[in-house]
């Protein structure tokens, strides 16, 4: 890909692989704004992710379909129903158009089986060695209807905490891939858009106070950026979590620990107790929620710890980093 | 004017002081009075053998006294006899002592069938007994502590109100009339009948395990000498390997299973009653303190305690009993599930207990203030701490200088937090690991406590670099709360301080931290560090060879992960294959090769720590841990065991300032003797240690030429958890005192992270004065 002299042809060339790919009336307005029709009743949820991943090709995904996922799931887990995507693009000059290619088209199809289209974009070519290939921004507009709204500071004492399904998926396919770990079944990323899964929660009828997507940092982080917005404490079985074997025995040679390892196609729920088994029922009868599970409760606790029962029946923080996790066994 | 006024200072306060003048002082027929006040204690005395008291008054003082300063002036004295005068007011008996090992007096009534004490579980005086424990706030007295629920009965009454009698202002005594009483529940926390005591005894003989409620917390109780008994506590309790200590009536009764000497027999009958590990003899007690080379013994400090020895011996009267052989030996183990801190309550020991014990012997007298046992371990150089809690808690440690108030809230593993006040460091008891909530709400619990007791508001708040340590975070937060700095401090740094602290060093000092890992100022993860230290300064002068971490903290628990990494860094990773099918032939190398080929999730540290936990792995002593420091400790006992060796002859290379042990794995590597080995390794490592430090020193061409004058005087400060190996230590002063350097370290606080919030607390007052 070429930058500067040729740009004119360039971004004619690109602008026919969003068109060919993407393609949907609002794209085709052609115009610097998408023209959309305004939703009924309700409120507006809008949300926005920029995606950097190494590699950019993954088993179960690659950043074309993450970055359609990620938002939907952002946009998703407010409660709201997702409606329109829009994506910006960088560049790095030299990057091949066949790959971009296939990036566009793993976008394109990933929102057409979401039925989130991407309604307005942008591209931005950067000179050779100052991006990383490509990185994608895409914001999400959804819409929710008033009193259905979902926050981090809802979970109460008492409430049950479900996941959706196994964790570290997406983080352990991607460390694999990049550093051709070669496992002997190989780690797929569960990169998948929520909001049909979340739709079935609803529509159980279950009381559910919290939904959020644990990606970057996994489970752990998630949990207690919920505990510190609700001002609770949290108790998770050990025994309880979901973890396919291969990610669990990658991750104990690794030294790390799944519950801290990212995931792009699972949510944690918290509802109220009474609801927890209609809610795990209606989860595991969809297929992104086939391995879902109850893995702990909400407890009052003025230090808003989550802690956790291990194997052992001890109990452990599981602590909220505040960065790598550093060695500390002294 | 023939008289003498005398002003003590020192631990006179509530340590029956008052009453030994008086008698003293009657015994020589003086004129006078003593009182308590603000200072300490002050006395007059007048008459023809007052030469003779002024001599005796600190070569007798009571077993709890200790006299720091005596300020003399002539006075008028009146021939009325002697009195013990009122305190003056407001500014008496503030200090809270130690808990203190009952006393002869004490066991004489507590052995005698006429006496009202016969065989009372609770019988105390001023110079024994409960304190610390007990205490809720300053200042001490009865209605401050756990005993405020037992008003006292008349003849308790009148003993306390006797300036003459042992018990005058004894603030924790009682009776069987008045005081606390014990009962034993079922596991069920229901009653059993008969007599606590004898039914405990009975059970115990029976192979059962029983939870004792002691000072500072339960104990699990068990049968030592019963192999099974020992096998179902280490069952219920998980614990496969951690070694337990034993409680025996006396030395003789633990002839052959432990070696006591002099030094170990002192610290074992001193008011403290720690555990003292001992060089175990040729009996072993199986299960016990499997593989390694000493045995933790302690004797029974409490009269309840006592009570189950006095019930083995038959219930005698008199005290001959007591040096007599007695067969009970007792597995005396924390109870503190699953790393949790110790149990203290009657209901929490039913629930955190339950599937632990058979049965629960209690008391309704309430532990005020969680403390577990304090260990210690005789060396040739003087006692050391392993742990400091029960007996020497809240005993400050003098400092050479004043400063401002200092909260230090210490590491993440084996956690102390230390304030300073004045003159004084007050390091806690032992808390332990943070890694549980429990643990956390102890620290705070602790924190809050110590304030209150020595009624300081600090003015600097201290905590270790590492951000993720809970004792980082609650130091933030009470810094954020009180409105005062808090300063972060570096881990090895602060290690070498706390030698600096104890030993009144203020002049810069060369060190060696020998440690696990620690955050150092550049983020890296120290841990075997050759440091200047110039009041808060600190420089780098070299660190041991980098090894890798294979999975971070993980290889910290699996000693073969660091044999394998230090078999790569020294460029054999080609042998490793054939390594691992002679030691581990269940362990598969590929990937941590593979992580360590790529630099995946393998940081570098440059802790000694985990050169031990290579060695361990590499002979095949130690494949995981299954207790903290294991793979050292089991590396120690087969060095020991297998006597000296000289140091391997090319062993260690020294470049760049640092240390460099590879060539010593190559050697290990083919060792196939393990305890032959192990002492290669002990010895070459202290010779290299040694080495590394007369290199720096070295006058001529030392990279420190005018940093550290006199060679002869120079000090070198030794810190860290590996200062606890007592057999690299030994070895490493000798090499050092040969080269004409003194080895300075850790005496009353323990070497390991235990010390290492009186260390950060010293550093806090020294950065304070340089801002
Ligand atoms: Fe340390
Ligand atoms: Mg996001
Ligand atoms: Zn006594
Ligand atoms: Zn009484």
């Amino acid at each position: 890909m070429a930058h500067g002299a040729g740009g004119r042809a360039m971004a004619q060339l690109i602008e026919e692989l969003f068109a060919k790919h993407l393609g949907n009336e609002y794209l085709a307005q052609g115009d610097d704004g998408a023209l959309l029709p305004a939703p009924g009743a309700g409120r507006l949820v809008m949300a926005t992710d920029s995606h950097v991943v190494s590699p950019l090709f993954f088993p179960g995904g690659d950043i074309g379909c993450l970055s359609v996922h990620g938002t939907i799931n952002d946009v998703a887990v407010m409660g709201a129903k997702p409606l329109y995507l829009s994506a910006g693009f960088i560049l790095e000059e030299g990057f091949k158009l066949a790959d971009l290619a296939r990036i566009v088209q793993s976008m394109a199809a990933a929102a057409k089986e979401a039925g989130v289209p991407v309604v307005t974009g942008d591209t931005k070519v950067v000179e050779r060695g100052k991006g990383d290939g490509v990185f994608i921004t895409t914001t999400g507009v959804g819409i929710v209807a008033s009193g259905d709204e979902l926050s981090g500071r809802a979970a109460q004492p008492g409430d049950v905490i479900l996941v959706s399904g196994t964790l570290g998926d997406h983080g352990m396919a991607i460390m694999a891939e990049r550093e051709s770990l070669g496992f002997e079944s190989p780690i797929v990323s569960d990169t998948a858009a929520l909001h049909g899964l979340i739709a079935a929660m609803r529509a159980s009828g279950a009381e559910i106070h919290v939904l959020r997507d644990p990606t970057r940092g996994g489970l752990a982080t998630t949990l207690n950026e919920i505990a510190q917005q609700s001002g609770v404490g949290m108790m998770l079985q050990e025994k309880a979590l979901p973890v396919k074997p291969a990610v669990s025995a990658a991750c104990e040679f690794l030294g790390l620990d799944p519950l801290y390892v990212a995931n792009e196609g699972k949510l944690v729920a918290i509802c109220a107790a009474r609801d927890a088994d209609t809610l795990l029922s209606a989860m595991r009868a969809h297929p992104l929620g086939a391995a879902a599970a109850i893995i702990g409760s909400v407890k009052a606790d003025p230090h808003h710890f989550v802690q956790m029962t291990t194997g052992f029946g001890g109990k452990r923080i599981v602590d909220w980093l505040s960065g790598e996790q550093l060695p500390r066994i002294c | 004017m023939s008289g003498r006024l005398l002003r003590i200072r020192g631990l006179v306060q509530g340590v029956g002081f008052r009453p030994y003048v008086w008698r003293l002082a009657n015994e020589l027929g003086l004129n006078g009075w003593v009182r308590n006040d603000g200072a300490g204690v002050t006395l007059a005395v007048d008459g023809a053998k007052m030469a003779e008291f002024i001599t005796r008054l600190p070569n007798e003082i009571p077993r709890l006294a200790r006299i720091d300063d005596i300020v003399s002036e002539t006075a008028e004295v009146s021939d009325s006899g002697f009195a013990i005068r009122d305190s003056v007011a407001d500014s008496v008996g503030t200090a809270i002592g130690p808990d203190a090992a009952l006393c002869p007096a004490c066991i004489a009534e507590l052995c005698d069938p006429a006496n009202r004490r016969w065989r009372y579980a609770f019988t105390t005086c001023t110079h024994c007994g409960p304190r610390y424990t007990v205490s809720r706030r300053i200042p001490y007295d009865r209605a401050q502590t756990s005993l405020a629920a037992f008003p006292l009965c008349p003849p308790c009454a009148s003993e306390y109100t006797d300036p003459v009698d042992r018990r005058f202002h004894a603030e924790t005594t009682c009776c069987p009339a008045c005081g606390p009483q014990l009962s034993l529940l079922d596991a069920a926390g229901q009653p059993l009948a008969g007599d606590p005591i004898g039914e405990t005894l009975r059970l115990l003989q029976a192979g059962r395990i029983v939870a004792i409620k002691g000072l500072g917390g339960f104990h699990l109780a068990c049968d030592a000498r019963n192999t099974a008994a020992v096998a179902e506590l280490r069952r219920r309790k998980q614990r496969e390997a951690k070694p337990f200590a034993v409680m025996a009536l006396n030395a003789a009764a633990l002839a052959g299973y432990a070696e006591i000497g002099a030094a170990e027999l002192g610290l074992l009958r001193s008011a403290a009653a720690p555990v003292v590990l001992c060089a175990k003899g040729a009996g072993e007690l199986p299960g016990i303190a499997p593989a390694l080379a000493s045995l933790g013994v302690m004797l029974p400090a409490t009269p309840l305690h006592l009570l189950l020895w006095h019930e083995a011996a038959g219930r005698p009267s008199g005290s001959d009993w007591l040096a007599q052989e007695n067969e009970l030996l007792l597995v005396m183990t924390s109870a503190n599930p699953h790393g949790e801190p110790l149990v203290t309550g009657n209901a929490e020991a039913l629930a955190r207990l339950a599937g632990l014990a058979d049965a629960y012997l209690v008391h309704d007298r309430d532990i005020v203030v969680r403390c577990d046992d304090s260990v210690l371990r005789a060396t040739a150089d003087g006692p050391s701490f392993i742990r400091r809690a029960r007996g020497y808690v809240p005993l400050p440690i003098a400092l050479s200088n004043g400063g401002p108030s200092v909260l230090a809230l210490g590491g993440y593993l084996k956690n102390t937090v230390c304030l300073l006040k004045g003159k004084e460091a007050f390091l806690s008891q032992h808390i332990g690991g943070l890694d549980n909530a429990a643990a956390i709400a102890f620290l705070e619990e602790t924190v809050a406590h110590l304030l209150a007791i020595l009624d300081v508001r600090p003015e600097l708040i201290v905590h270790d670099l590492h951000p993720d340590y809970p004792s980082t975070q609650l130091a933030l937060r009470l810094a954020a709360e009180l409105g005062v700095p808090a300063l972060a401090v570096g881990h090895h740094q602060a290690h070498l301080a706390a030698i600096c602290a104890e030993h009144g060093v203020n002049e810069p000092i060369i060190g060696l931290a020998l440690d696990g890992v620690g955050l150092g100022p550049d983020g890296g993860a120290w841990g075997g560090e050759l440091l200047r230290l110039d009041g808060a300064r600190c420089d780098r002068l070299g660190h041991l060879a980098p090894l890798k971490l294979p999975g971070g903290d993980r290889a910290a628990r699996e000693p073969w992960r660091m044999a394998l990494s230090a078999l790569h860094g020294a460029g054999l990773g080609y042998r490793v294959g054939g390594w691992l099918k002679q030691r581990y032939p269940e362990r598969d190398g590929g990937p941590l090769l593979t992580m360590l080929a790529r630099d995946l999730r393998c940081p570098p540290t440059s802790s000694l720590g985990r050169w031990f936990d290579a060695a361990a792995g590499l002979l095949g002593v130690c494949e995981i841990s299954q207790y903290e420091g294991q793979a050292a400790m089991l590396l120690e006992s087969l060095a020991v065991a297998h006597g000296p060796v000289p140091p391997l002859a090319d062993g260690f290379v020294l470049r760049d300032g640092g240390l460099d042990l590879s060539p010593l794995i190559g050697a290990l590597l083919v060792c196939h003797d393990a305890a032959e080995g192990a002492a290669l390794f002990h010895a070459t490592v202290a010779a290299g240690l040694a080495a590394w430090v007369v290199q720096a020193l070295a006058p001529q061409g030392g990279f420190l030429r005018g940093a550290v004058h006199g060679s002869k005087e120079a000090k070198i400060a030794v810190g860290g958890g590996c200062a606890m190996n007592a057999l690299l230590m030994t070895a490493l002063r000798r090499h050092l005192e040969t080269a004409g350097l003194t080895l300075l370290e850790a005496r009353q606080a323990p070497p390991n992270d235990g010390g290492l919030a009186l260390g950060q607390a010293w550093l806090a007052r020294k950065m304070f004065k340089e801002r």
